[in-house]
């Protein structure tokens, strides 16, 4: 317990020692999206009776937190490899599952700093409503803990950085931006509408919205049970695959 | 003498190339062993078994009597490992790293004894210091430092004099051999032939991932009839 507890903190203290760049850059980004996309398109569209401007802050803020946490397992992981400094984890007697709590709580945490942060700074810019606070957390935590898992895998993978840069940007980033950060479903044409639905990231918005508005394209109870579905999914395998020592022990 | 360390019919391929061909070796507990062999010989190989960095594809490998594959928890709590890379965690002072490498084998308020580690290697006013500020020297001590955190029974050296200057070496040996004296199993790998020879007690000399040497020092070097341990190295090898 005690080595899960060192690792899971060093994890956050890693991240937090450089919360300018792990912290307040991804809330800035946010901010600046915020600020573009409302100004172009607050008179113009309205979603679920809701204005365009409070539609689109929980979008963001979930897409933050599901990016973050994807960056920081990953990133810490390649780094410790690249540099070496792995085996610092490698050698002490920690088991894979602590191995693997520890490196996705860490996630789910920076995830949840950098969700807190870009809610902090845009919450002024609309009215918005909490309705149901209990999915919002239950979202971000299971939506954050997917893409922290996902980062874990990706980083073990990666042997490059460009590799890792790969993973991010032609699998991440597509989902979490085409998932309807910006936007309904309901606002696309029936193809793509149907696509979007195979998107587990589509449900992590969907079902985190729902916690502000009390509205969703999909019943929150079946968005959650896609997510918390497809996290189980995705954390057996990490399971199976550090308990094998998949690209970390060969 | 009870064994720290056996190592049976270890065998590992990467790919095409085999870096172990069947290496047996006990290591009795207290024993200062040297580990040597040209580049590509299978040593820093073997000890990523012994570490459980690498899993063999097939034999076993026990500290203190625990497999480092089915038991491996307690193993890895038996062993000090210092790696033979210069690697270092940049977002961290040094205490900081030893109080992590602490909690990592499950030990919290360390401070006593990593203070005393610092003192003898000489890092007690780099406490403080970024792990990125220290010069290469000052960061293999930390390598070292990293390795004792826990008071491992078995402490693996794996060419720690490589690229540093004499007066951390000899630092660094008197240190060692105060903890052999005082119990602790010590396996060096080493390009120094000299080093291995005063401080070594037994030798096994690895060629192309096999044991083709095994013997005490003193043995090895009246049976090759050398003047040193150099000379009997590079007629092993030719041999």
């Amino acid at each position: 317990m005690i080595g899960f507890w060192t690792l899971f903190s060093k994890e956050v203290l890693r991240f937090w020692k450089v919360s300018f760049q792990t912290v307040a850059a991804p809330v800035l980004t946010a901010l600046l999206y915020l600020l573009i996309f409302s100004h172009v398109l607050e008179d113009r569209v309205q979603v679920h009776g809701v204005v365009y401007t409070a539609f689109l802050i929980p979008g963001l803020v979930m897409m933050q937190v599901l990016q973050n946490a994807f960056a920081n397992s990953s990133s810490s992981l390649i780094q410790s490899k690249v540099t070496g400094s792995i085996v610092f984890v490698l050698l002490p007697p920690i088991s894979h599952t602590a191995f693997f709590l520890a490196y996705v709580l860490a996630a789910v945490v920076r995830g949840l700093a950098v969700g807190a942060g870009v809610l902090a700074v845009t919450a002024w810019f609309a009215p918005l409503r909490v309705e149901a606070p209990f999915w919002i957390l239950a979202f971000a935590v299971f939506g954050g803990g997917m893409l922290a898992t996902l980062g874990v895998i990706a980083g073990i993978w990666a042997e490059k950085f460009d590799q890792l840069a790969a993973f991010q940007n032609f699998l991440v980033m597509p989902l979490t931006m085409l998932s309807g950060v910006f936007y309904s479903i309901h606002s696309l044409p029936p193809f793509w509408q149907g696509l979007s639905h195979y998107n587990p990231v589509f449900y992590m918005i969907d079902g985190f919205r729902y916690g502000f508005f009390g509205v969703s394209d999909v019943p929150p109870a079946t968005s959650l049970a896609v997510v918390v579905g497809c996290f189980a999914a995705v954390s057996l395998l990490t399971l199976g695959l550090l308990k094998r020592g998949w690209k970390l022990r060969n | 003498m009870a064994v720290a360390v056996s190592i049976v019919d270890v065998v590992k391929h990467f790919g095409s190339l085999q870096a172990l061909a069947g290496v047996t070796l006990t290591i009795g507990q207290g024993e200062f062993f040297g580990l040597l062999g040209p580049n590509g010989a299978g040593k820093t190989t073997l000890i990523s078994c012994l570490a459980g960095l690498v899993r063999p594809d097939s034999g076993k490998v026990a500290v203190m009597g625990h497999d480092v594959v089915s038991d491996y928890r307690e193993a890895r709590r038996q062993l000090g490992v210092v790696p033979q890379e210069l690697v270092f965690d940049p977002f961290f002072t040094v205490r900081e790293t030893l109080r992590i490498q602490s909690g990592y084998f499950g030990l919290r308020k360390n401070d006593d004894w990593i203070d005393e580690i610092l003192a003898n290697l000489d890092l007690t006013d780099k406490a403080d210091t970024n792990m990125r500020r220290l010069s290469g020297g000052m960061k293999r001590r930390v390598l070292v430092a990293q390795a004792l955190v826990h008071k491992p029974p078995v402490i693996v050296l794996d060419e720690p004099t490589a690229g540093v200057d004499v007066e951390l070496r000899q630092g660094l040996w008197q240190f060692v051999r105060r903890l052999n004296g005082e119990g602790h199993t010590i396996i060096l790998t080493t390009h120094y032939l000299e080093e291995a020879e005063a401080l070594c007690g037994r030798i096994a000399l690895l060629k192309q991932g096999r044991v083709v040497a095994l013997d005490t020092t003193a043995n090895l070097l009246e049976h090759h009839a050398g003047g040193s341990l150099e000379e009997v190295f590079v007629r092993v090898m030719r041999g």
